[in-house]
């Protein structure tokens, strides 16, 4: 009514939309794109879900693939009283655990000396590290073999076919970007920081211990979720590298062991791949807070 | 004892020359406030003095020793910061004794120089925060703590009230004043603030383009600068320069400004100006309290003038009148009382006994 008035009252006074209705209808739009994202993105793991609890014989049946006539959990008890799927686990999680490790000693203390202790060619290094992550794994593996063959020849060691060798091959995957998330979390840093350290007589790894490392947590466990995501779900590296059964680490060995020609066990593909999924979504709920705050880092002043 | 001494120091960043060879000597518990505008080389001195800039020539010596390639840690010194550099994640108790827990200090030691700093700084209430918690004024406090507890030979002061408001930056400076006469250390203050110069200062020391123009007792640099760019940056508002010529009639010299304007110089300056009769591109310098309204009482070296007020400006205590001569700008200080209006004439008085006159192709007042 008030609207009314005062457009009666100055006809020539522009019309402005009320803020309330362009919240709702804001707010409409958003709701509208988030419930058909949400739709797309959880129909592929409810599918999963479903599938898993259905016996072979009702997959294969041309039945509703939304419905569950005879719920039964087989395949999970299949699965999880094979040694082998257990086998595959362990490799995955001792890999992961391990990459993990690895990866945050080594990129913590690169991205502490690229971004803060300026020494000729830093900021060459920085992009060169940035550039090494842009090279596709799909072409790294051919020289890898290449490398391994030689290293098996001069030093008599065997990296072919031992899952522990993808503690090795996926930091080339990780460290880089890891490197370059702490790069940017480090840079935001104010450089007072690390001059009042100095001055109160803290060495650089003092200075990073006790200052770099507890300010930049955020960041950290951001870099950290990102290495164990791309070490849990790293698929090409082991195919190429391993082939015995007790070598393989989860990905792999859901699929080579449960393809049989062309044969699928559907059920148990899509338990395992169900089970596989598992960890890094604990370690995401966990850390989701963390990980937002990371994401987000230095958009405000805190 | 810890005297600071630079000698010919100069720092280079690839061709840029910050600082140009300075030389200074600032005695033990003395108050030095570096001042100068943005890029005069202040900070980069201070933070020479400090280490954290390696210098590229010249000797930096603390307490009689030279510590050009000593590292911070070791040169004994504090310094405040002007965005504070508190660590966020440390309460204020742990900030403040960090220094000494690197050092391996005994925690009771610690323990009772963090709370007598507290009590001097008035934050004992306050141990237990965390930086983020704290108002701006408070972090200033929690940053001085963090230099005071450890008892340095050189507190380095990094324009340390540029980020608080006017009113919390007056009082913070009484503050810092009150710390160095309770823990009297010898400090190094570097503001482009020149009334913070002024207040602070033992001696200050103004910059300008990497060199010293002038170091002296804030009344000596007042009343005495020693060149154009002290005589205008020092003092607000500033000094008013005006282009002059200096005459000779009858054993008495004037300076005379234009056709109609022009005053007799002060008898006890005769004998130091009249070499400079007749010269070019001479200004008269006088600041604008030395501008004022008219007054039944006439001094010596005081002398009533005529002019057309421009702009008018009541401060309360005083009134600015701005006026023209010569095409520039000049400023008086008159009483609130006295009637200033704009546009209209005024009798003023000039106090010729606190004139200053610059050569103005070298800078340098005569």
């Amino acid at each position: 009514m008030a609207d009314a008035s005062i457009a009666s009252g100055a006809p020539s006074r522009p019309k402005y939309g009320s803020m309330s209705r362009d919240r709702t209808w804001a707010l409409r739009w958003s709701y509208f794109f988030l419930v058909l994202f949400a739709i797309f993105f959880l129909m592929p793991p409810i599918y999963m879900l479903i599938t898993s609890l259905k016996t072979s014989a009702e997959i294969s049946a041309a039945t509703n693939p939304w419905w569950i006539s005879n719920p039964t959990l087989q395949n999970y008890i299949d699965l999880l009283s094979q040694n082998q799927f257990l086998v595959f686990f362990r490799n995955s999680a001792i890999v992961s655990i391990c990459v993990v490790i690895l990866t945050m000693m080594i990129s913590v203390i690169a991205a502490f000396a690229l971004a803060r202790m300026k020494f000729w060619g830093s900021a060459t290094l920085a992009t060169g590290v940035f550039l090494t992550y842009l090279i596709p794994e799909t072409l790294l593996f051919i020289p890898l073999f290449k490398m391994f063959a030689w290293v098996n020849e001069t030093l008599g060691i065997q990296l072919m076919n031992h899952w522990w060798t993808m503690i090795i091959l996926y930091p080339t995957l990780t460290v880089p970007f890891a490197t370059w998330i702490m790069i940017g979390y480090f840079a935001s840093i104010p450089k007072e920081l690390d001059e009042a350290a100095l001055i109160d007589g803290a060495t650089w790894m003092q200075t990073l211990t006790k200052i770099f490392i507890p300010v930049a947590l955020p960041g950290i466990i951001a870099a950290t979720i990102f290495t164990f995501t791309v070490s849990w779900a790293q698929f090409l590296y082991p195919l190429a590298f391993t082939t015995s059964t007790s070598e393989l680490v989860l990905p792999v060995g859901i699929i080579t062991t449960l393809i049989k020609g062309d044969v699928f066990n559907w059920g148990q593909i899509m338990t395992g791949a169900l089970l596989g999924a598992a960890p890094p979504l604990i370690i995401y709920a966990f850390l989701m807070d963390y990980y937002i705050a990371g994401l987000t880092a230095g958009a405000t002043k805190g | 004892m810890a005297q600071v001494t630079l000698r010919k120091v100069v720092k280079k960043y690839d061709e840029v020359l910050a600082v140009r060879g300075i030389d200074l000597d600032i005695s033990d518990k003395e108050f030095i406030v570096l001042v100068g505008p943005s890029g005069c080389g202040k900070s980069t001195t201070l933070r020479m003095i400090a280490g954290l800039e390696e210098i590229s020539g010249g000797d930096i010596a603390i307490g009689g020793h030279v510590v050009n390639d000593v590292p911070p840690k070791d040169r004994d010194i504090a310094m405040v910061f002007q965005n504070y550099a508190l660590y966020p994640h440390m309460n204020v108790y742990e900030n403040m004794s960090f220094g000494l827990k690197l050092k391996k200090t005994p925690k009771d030691v610690i323990d009772q120089r963090v709370k007598q700093a507290a009590q001097i700084l008035d934050i004992t209430e306050l141990l237990d925060r965390k930086p983020k918690q704290l108002s701006g004024g408070q972090r200033q406090r929690v940053a001085m703590g963090r230099a005071i507890v450890r008892d340095p030979k050189v507190f380095l002061f990094d324009e340390p009230l540029s980020n608080l408001d006017a009113k919390l930056r007056v009082q913070m400076r009484t503050e810092i004043k009150k710390v160095h006469q309770k823990v009297r250390t010898t400090t190094v203050y570097v503001t482009h603030d020149q009334v913070e110069a002024m207040t602070l200062a033992d001696r200050v020391v103004v910059m300008n383009g990497g060199l010293i123009e002038q170091v002296g007792s804030p009344n000596d640099l007042y009343h005495s600068p020693a060149t154009k760019f002290v005589a205008g940056f020092i003092g607000s508002p500033a000094m008013n320069f005006i282009a002059c010529q200096l005459e000779q009639a009858a054993g008495a010299l004037r300076v005379r400004l234009n056709d109609t304007l022009s005053f007799p110089v002060p008898t006890e300056r005769t004998a130091r100006y009249s070499g400079h009769v007749g010269k070019a591109n001479l200004m008269l310098g006088l600041r604008p309290e030395h501008i004022a309204e008219t007054r039944p009482h006439v001094e010596p070296n005081q002398h009533d003038f005529d002019m057309v007020i421009d702009v008018v400006e009541p401060m309360g205590m005083e009134t600015l009148v701005y006026f023209t001569v010569n095409g520039r700008e000049v400023c008086g200080r008159v009483n609130p009382n006295a009637g200033a209006t704009a546009a209209q004439s005024m009798k003023l008085r000039a106090d010729l006994s606190n004139m200053h006159l610059i050569d103005d192709s070298t800078g340098k007042v005569l």
